[in-house]
């Protein structure tokens, strides 16, 4: 039970959220690249929070499954076939035994995500996380990238049906948003460094526009642009470096450090990219332009805040009964108790997966659960009325 | 930054306590910044602090990266935000004393210096005017305080090498250095942890493993901790080298006082 790489891709690794915990002996995070595309592959297949994916990067691999399953593909735009048909992205697709996953060159996007329902792949965690880290070749699978003929095994036995299949899908512009712009716009938060900058450097790095190169990977992204001066040279006494930290070296292109990124260096920093707007940058092809808008470090502690609110409302959105594939004339009575169970299983195993981090753990969380138990107890009510009236109108697929 | 001057005037309120200023380090982390200049002191501070916010953690804290001035604090914005998180930082350091503890803790690492494990030992000696015994003497003459780990997992900067043995490094690094190889690096000296490309004067060899990911610490040592290296013989070296493969090696540390 799982999956069989034919071909490996360019860069496919086993991801989480990260190895927490040992940045501190020297250890990057790691961790997938695209924070956001991570979390709505998981939600859309009602995973735990920390389940691991496959992350792939340019190319992306094709995998034959050896077990029936539901999968999930988020992030950018791959083009994923099915034996040879097109399939949905930030959508909850089945898929059969034998059947074979491939991928294009992506249309938008660079970083790629792979979820599988019921928990996901089999990997063991080494120092708390299932990500890969290349460096020193732990964690994930076998501690590097995919190879011809890999077989990643699937935790426990893989689901081939969820419920609310019909509601488990976002859609793209939603999820994945300026997938088309040329431009874009970070959010950035000056410091810890930017007072080692001259005015007139500070000036250029947030009114000038940057072009992301071809030296991107998941290290840092490089980017290209008018020269960002310091006051005397950009060599500090090394220190720890956050995701999204802006370094400039002397030679004054900005480097935006990320995932994979050593934990602690010795150039400058001017700014940290918003958190929010990391996957906005991951997701940039080389020749993309970006502008850097300064913003306070509370303005974007409330950006993070919103996004966690907006994945909450997601998750919510993705769990919402749908009644496409039942019949209601035959089945309005026997729909109350399953309806019931189904919402008290998804209580049930939402609770347990993101509170484990919580991170996830919010009081209105509770009172939207009981809210959604009453709608759709109200729902099977209509449901069976239509059903015992005899020509009610039928409930119809999901709107 | 806001925070800067504000936290400064708090923590300077009192006496004889920790001064730092903090920067911010984007939405999830901050720094804590207590020196410009690297010293042993320093170094004493940054532990201290790093081992009270361990000891009494402030909910969100999730990551601490002590570096050779400063304390990175990562933090879950979602759990506390910047202006709560600095001024319980601030509460909780007020009362910390500079130089807390006077007992170190001594990680001891067994050494084979020169032959095939140290292939530079000669041009050290050479370059320091001094015979190859002299050069292991001196070097393992004294305990190195770890200032900080970086570079490498578990790669520790160490602070206080003789200035009789300050080499500069090879002018075409090596594509591989065995893990454990003990190295001199201009000012520095330091140990492997993994193999790794580097620039070092190879001077000897460790058979223990700093880092192993399956050992319940996967990094035997942490910033603050003290480095000894024992001088052992190639026979010693191999004794060593199986008992660690065998997972049977106790690794030897030890509280001094300073």
């Amino acid at each position: 039970m799982g999956v069989t790489a034919n071909k490996p891709g360019v860069c496919t690794t086993v991801q989480d959220g990260g190895r927490r915990g040992y940045m501190g002996s020297g250890f990057s995070p790691s961790g997938v690249m695209d924070q956001r595309a991570y979390h709505i592959a998981n939600i859309l297949l009602d995973n735990p929070a920390d389940a691991p994916v496959l992350e792939f990067c340019l190319a992306g691999p094709t995998l034959r499954f050896t077990t029936s399953t539901v999968i999930a593909i988020t992030g950018g735009d791959f083009r994923p076939m099915l034996d040879g048909r097109p399939i949905a992205s930030y959508t909850a697709v089945p898929v059969e035994r034998g059947s074979v996953l491939s991928f294009s060159a992506p249309r938008t996007g660079v970083y790629g995500y792979l979820a599988v329902a019921g928990g996901s792949f089999r990997v063991e965690k080494v120092m708390g996380s299932y990500s890969t880290n290349l460096k020193c070749g732990i964690g994930g699978y076998k501690g590097r990238k995919l190879q011809t003929g890999d077989y990643v095994p699937f935790v426990a036995k893989a689901v081939d049906y969820l419920p609310h299949l019909g509601s488990r899908t976002l859609p793209r512009s939603e999820a994945f948003p300026c997938e088309d712009s040329d431009e874009i716009t970070l959010r950035a938060i000056p410091g810890p460094q930017d007072d080692l900058f001259t005015d007139e450097g500070i000036r250029t790095f947030f009114d000038a526009p940057y072009t992301v190169t071809s030296k991107c990977d998941r290290m840092g992204f490089r980017l290209e642009g008018p020269i960002v001066t310091t006051k005397q040279g950009s060599d500090i006494i090394s220190d720890g470096i956050a995701l999204g930290a802006v370094q400039i070296p002397d030679h004054g292109q900005p480097i935006i450090m990320l995932a994979d990124r050593q934990t602690t260096g010795g150039y400058a920093k001017i700014a940290t990219v918003a958190s929010v707007d990391i996957p906005l940058l991951v997701q940039s092809k080389p020749g993309r332009v970006i502008h850097f808008e300064r913003i306070t470090v509370e303005e974007a502690q409330k950006l993070y805040r919103d996004g966690h609110r907006q994945m909450m409302a997601w998750m919510q959105r993705v769990n919402r009964p749908s009644y496409g594939d039942v019949s209601p004339r035959k089945t309005a009575r026997r729909l109350t108790p399953i309806l019931e169970e189904q919402a008290r299983m998804s209580k049930k195993s939402n609770e347990q997966n993101w509170t484990q981090t919580n991170r996830y753990l919010h009081a209105d969380r509770r009172a939207a659960i009981a809210d959604r138990l009453r709608k759709e107890a109200e729902l099977a009510r209509t449901i069976i009325n239509a059903a015992e009236g005899g020509d009610g109108p039928s409930p119809g697929p999901r709107s | 930054m806001g925070g800067r001057a504000a936290l400064r005037d708090m923590i300077e309120e009192g006496k004889d306590m920790t001064s730092f200023t903090i920067t911010i380090a984007g939405d999830s982390a901050i720094n804590l910044v207590f020196s410009q200049t690297i010293s042993p002191e320093t170094s004493r501070m940054i532990r201290s602090a790093a081992q009270t916010l361990e000891d009494d953690p402030v909910p969100g804290i999730v990551e601490l990266v002590p570096t050779f001035c400063s304390l990175m604090v990562c933090y879950d914005p979602l759990v506390v935000d910047y202006k709560t998180l600095t001024q319980s930082i601030g509460g909780k350091l007020r009362g910390l004393a500079s130089g807390e503890s006077s007992l170190r803790r001594i990680i001891e690492i067994p050494v084979c210096y020169g032959g095939d494990f140290g292939p530079d030992l000669p041009t050290v000696a050479a370059h320091a005017g001094l015979t190859e015994q002299e050069v292991v003497k001196i070097h393992s003459g004294r305990d190195y305080l770890i200032d900080m780990l970086g570079f490498l997992p578990g790669f520790a900067y160490l602070g206080g090498l003789d200035e009789r043995l300050h080499t500069p490094r090879l002018a075409t690094p090596r594509t591989a250095i065995p893990a454990g190889s003990v190295g001199i690096g201009g000012k520095q000296t330091g140990i492997y942890p993994l193999s790794s490309p580097g620039g070092w004067q190879i001077i000897g060899r460790s058979p223990i493993r700093p880092y192993d990911p399956d050992r319940e610490r996967p990094i035997l040592y942490e910033a603050g901790d003290y480095l000894r290296f024992v001088p052992i013989t190639e026979q010693q070296y191999h004794v060593i080298d199986s008992q660690v493969k065998a997972g049977t090696y106790e690794y030897r540390s030890s509280l001094e006082e300073s």
